[in-house]
């Protein structure tokens, strides 16, 4: 197991090598160096020479690549070109944001999809049925901007059941350990924190997880269907096992294995997202950075925010793989 | 020259045909689909015809209208009809849609067969090209490039077809490994036809069927994140009746003017379901294995 695990990371080093080579010679594509962008219209002609010799921007394109790489992995991306903050700083600030909300999507998008899904699984071509796999087309086919907008509309602005937006309420303060603030309420036992984050979490989450909760649903019906039709449920239920347990304890386990590799691949459609729902909810996370960086051309930023990303992202991807070989004995670690 | 390998070739027989059609009458997916999809083309296609008011003149006498026999959908905050907007928008994002997928499509059959047909180092350089593609969250990709392009619908297209690239290639890349196997193509090979020949005659006739599932499912998702662009500020630039954008002003008159924000929306939503349901039709008639993994 070790050594799968060890031969799969080995792997990923020239993908994030070629995310690495895509980011930055796509950043060097775009007209104007980060010289320029750094003086603006005050400095002159020499005053720029000098900056772009400090920042090593005469020396050969290859050159600049091996110290940008040599930088990425120290974690040193440069100066923000907006707040003059090291980028890096930046985007750490804004990643456990992000990571507290993908994750409370995703448990969203899990819990309720595979309840959805078993449960229409159950009740084959009833009235249940069909209604579950209508909100499943709608759940799929919905643009998370919009739902995040009709979300807002009722549950923040007709009910005011929950806020409007942001992270936490205004003027809150409180103490960074994992910089996601309801884990970080929780642990200090700050519990208006705690709340606070929570009620603000609820929305962006319902709505960057609606898709794939109807994509989890939707596959879980499916594997669902054909596993309680199999030879070993039918002994089972022969045998007078209950229903609840055929389907918890017999049927669930095998219909898992396909959900857990379409979990692997919700990962992405999460990060994505989450430039969105950030955007929608004004939430301080890494997709909101992005956008905001690539608007300000503050290069250093995007290309530290996507290499960040597309590691979190493959990496995830291999921690799916891994569990999904040791939930199937069928799978070798090959 | 070909003529045994056209002889072992598969060839449809018209008898298929028939019972294709006769399944794509029974398939409720399809038929909802194609009536929702023939309605939208109609909405774009008779836009001029249909919309009562121009989609971007301004009349300050009537903003932030509700809606009301005269504006179906009410007015935006300029006064424009909403519901004259999302007729034209629907023309762009068809437009877009289709165009982006299409690039998506063409760069994916082409680096798919390239790989799947020649194999060995080709295969792997283009397998790692993909590889790194997937390795990007999708917006954050098509971020970059419109970032390298500079924002604009017509770039946020070219990204989003880019975005799509890789999910083609992998598709085309599998079909074609199992077609190049089969003995109508070794025998195309064996009676000395040339690798185009034998990709344009024999591979790649073979391997539509998923091209043209996968091309229908994904043109909602391409029309979806063409959208997004434009709602993030990447791609249409005002007064263009585009839905996307349409959605990133009506958010600033949520509270007062929440039909600005609820049309285009559903706009959007009605053509996705159309084609999700065309898709899924088109898969379960193509691919009788994958039959009840939709809707």
């Amino acid at each position: 197991m070790l050594k799968y695990v060890a031969r799969r990371l080995v792997q990923l080093v020239p993908v994030l090598l070629g995310v690495s080579i895509l980011v930055f010679f796509g950043m060097h594509l775009i007209p104007g160096d980060v010289a320029e962008l750094l003086l603006g219209d005050k400095g002159t002609a020499a005053d720029l020479a000098r900056l772009r010799h400090q920042l090593g921007l005469d020396q050969p394109v290859y050159v600049q690549y091996l110290r940008f790489l040599a930088g990425a992995l120290r974690g040193d991306f440069g100066v923000s070109l907006r707040t003059r903050q090291p980028a890096i700083w930046e985007i750490g600030q804004a990643l456990p944001v992000t990571i507290q909300l993908s994750l409370a999507a995703l448990v969203f998008a899990v819990l309720f999809g595979l309840a959805i899904g078993v449960f229409a699984a159950r009740h084959p071509r009833s009235v249940l049925d069909t209604g579950a796999m209508v909100g499943v087309l709608i759940g799929v086919s919905m643009p998370v901007f919009w739902t995040g907008i009709l979300l807002l509309l009722v549950f923040g602005g007709v009910l005011g059941w929950l806020p409007l937006g942001g992270m936490i309420d205004e003027g809150m303060r409180w103490r960074r350990v994992t910089g996601m603030p309801v884990v970080d309420g929780l642990l200090t036992g700050n519990w208006t924190v705690a709340r606070s984050s929570l009620a603000h979490l609820v929305l962006p989450a319902v709505a960057l997880g609606a898709t794939s909760m109807a994509t989890i649903a939707r596959m879980s019906r499916s594997t669902m269907l054909e596993v309680l039709n199999l030879d070993y449920v039918r002994t089972a239920r022969a045998k007078g096992v209950g229903e609840r347990l055929v389907v918890s304890h017999h049927a669930l386990r095998n219909a898992l294995l396909p959900v857990v590799t379409l979990i692997g691949l919700q990962l992405g459609l999460l990060l994505s997202g989450a430039v969105l729902t950030e955007t929608i909810f004004a939430i301080p996370g890494l997709g909101r950075l992005a956008i905001t960086s690539v608007l300000a051309r503050d290069y250093p930023v995007v290309q530290g925010v996507v290499l960040i990303a597309a590691a979190i992202f493959v990496l995830a991807n291999l921690l799916v793989d891994v569990l999904y070989a040791y939930l199937d004995p069928r799978i070798r670690y090959t | 020259m070909t003529v045994p390998a056209l002889a072992l070739a598969p060839r449809a027989p018209r008898r298929s045909a028939a019972l294709s059609w006769r399944r794509l009458v029974r398939s409720p997916n399809l038929l909802v689909g194609f009536a929702v999809l023939v309605l939208v083309v109609g909405c774009a296609g008779f836009a001029r015809e249909l919309a009562p008011y121009s989609p971007i003149d301004q009349v300050f006498t009537d903003q932030l209208k509700p809606p009301s026999a005269a504006h179906l959908f009410g007015t935006d905050e300029f006064g424009r009809d909403i519901f004259s907007r999302c007729l034209y928008g629907a023309r762009i994002a068809l437009v877009v849609g289709v165009i982006a997928d299409g690039i998506a499509m063409l760069l994916g059959v082409v680096l798919g067969t390239v790989a799947g047909y020649f194999g060995g180092r080709a295969d792997a350089a283009v397998m790692r090209v993909v590889d790194v593609m997937l390795a990007f969250p999708y917006l954050l990709l098509a971020m970059i490039v419109v970032a390298i392009l500079g924002p604009s619908l017509t770039n946020a297209m070219i990204a989003i077809g880019i975005v799509y690239t890789p999910q083609f290639a992998r598709v085309v890349r599998g079909a074609v490994l199992a077609i190049r196997e089969q003995e109508f193509v070794e025998a195309a090979g064996a009676v000395g036809a040339r690798a185009p020949r034998i990709l344009a005659r024999h591979v790649l006739p073979n391997v539509l069927s998923p091209i043209i599932v996968m091309a229908t499912l994904t043109v909602g998702f391409t029309i979806v994140e063409t959208a997004g662009l434009s709602f993030l500020g990447l791609g249409a630039s005002p007064p263009t009746p585009e839905w996307g954008s349409m959605l990133a002003t009506g958010r600033s008159y949520m509270l007062t003017a929440p039909w600005i924000a609820t049309f285009p929306g559903l706009s959007i939503l009605v053509t996705v379901v159309g084609f999700n349901l065309v898709g899924d039709g088109l898969r379960d008639l193509l691919d009788p294995r994958l039959r009840g993994r939709g809707f």
